[in-house]
């Protein structure tokens, strides 16, 4: 069961209107290493994981990646929001509104849209909490690819939050890890 | 929205970050006692700010009460939202 709250999770101030901007913070909007993935990829996880500890976490930060992809969402909305068709000419965003006008699509920056073959789910606890610690340093290193390329005050900061949850989010997988690894020592010893 | 409500907002904000912040932490460690109180005593300051926003400006929730006609549904919605209101 989820329930939704009328709030996001941070602050987002947008300053300009950025088309070309807007496309590349795309990439964790709908990319492979992007929020989605990410909420998705744990979420479905959950079953296959052993102890109530691993459970929560998966739980938890599942859903709060979905309160980031919001917040990604929302960063697109405001930079375009006011663009006029000239100033979306020329720029990276024309062929999303060739498409769709301004609306909202899971693509990454190139406009490939997600697939569910960006994740992986195994039978296997081990196996899915290494391949959750590698997502969340990707979800780094590509927060602060696009912190370079920002030059909106207001995106950075938000992309600033964001990146210090995927550090947040590593180092509590980590310990999920160790504390399954226990789990199954324990269990072959009695 | 107008700047009490926007602050108003924004508190419920923070403490629900915190709030993310402690669960996250207490899944792993969950006989942390100093955590754990942490954690009780900021649910209890987000039930009161968001009993206050419920009853005055509508739900934030779709569990909440709402005056005549339903309030949950009164924009800005959260993206819409201009948050450089209240600094
Ligand atoms: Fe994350």
């Amino acid at each position: 069961m989820w329930i939704y709250e009328k709030k996001l999770q941070y602050p987002v101030k947008v300053y300009s209107c950025n088309p070309s901007l807007a496309q590349m913070i795309l990439e964790q909007f709908g990319g492979a290493d992007g929020e989605l993935s990410a909420g998705v990829r744990y979420l479905t996880q959950r079953w296959s994981m052993p102890t109530g500890e691993a459970k929560g976490i998966l739980t938890d930060i599942g859903t709060e990646e979905l309160a980031h992809w919001e917040i990604i969402g929302t960063i697109v909305y405001k930079l375009v929001k006011d663009a006029t068709v000239e100033q979306i000419k020329g720029t990276p965003f024309e062929a999303n509104y060739a498409n769709r006008g301004k609306a909202l699509f899971p693509q990454n920056a190139a406009g490939v849209p997600w697939t569910a073959t960006f994740i992986q789910s195994k039978d296997d606890p081990i196996a899915n909490l290494y391949e959750d610690m590698a997502a969340e340093q990707k979800a780094r290193s590509t927060y602060e690819n696009l912190i370079k390329l920002s030059d909106d005050p207001g995106v950075t900061d938000a992309l600033k939050f964001l990146r210090e949850r995927e550090v947040v989010h590593f180092q509590r997988f980590g310990e999920t890890l160790r504390i399954v690894e226990e789990y199954q020592e324990r269990k072959k010893h009695y | 929205m107008d700047d009490k409500q926007l602050q108003l907002l924004e508190d419920i904000m923070e403490i629900g970050f915190s709030l993310v912040e402690t669960n996250l932490y207490l899944d792993t460690h969950p006989k942390d006692e100093r955590a754990l109180r942490l954690h009780n005593t900021l649910a209890g300051q987000y039930q009161e700010l968001e009993f206050l926003y419920n009853s005055k400006y509508g739900p934030l929730k779709y569990t909440g009460m709402s005056q005549f006609p339903w309030k949950y549904i009164d924009e800005p919605w959260p993206w819409e939202i201009d948050y450089s209101g209240c600094d």
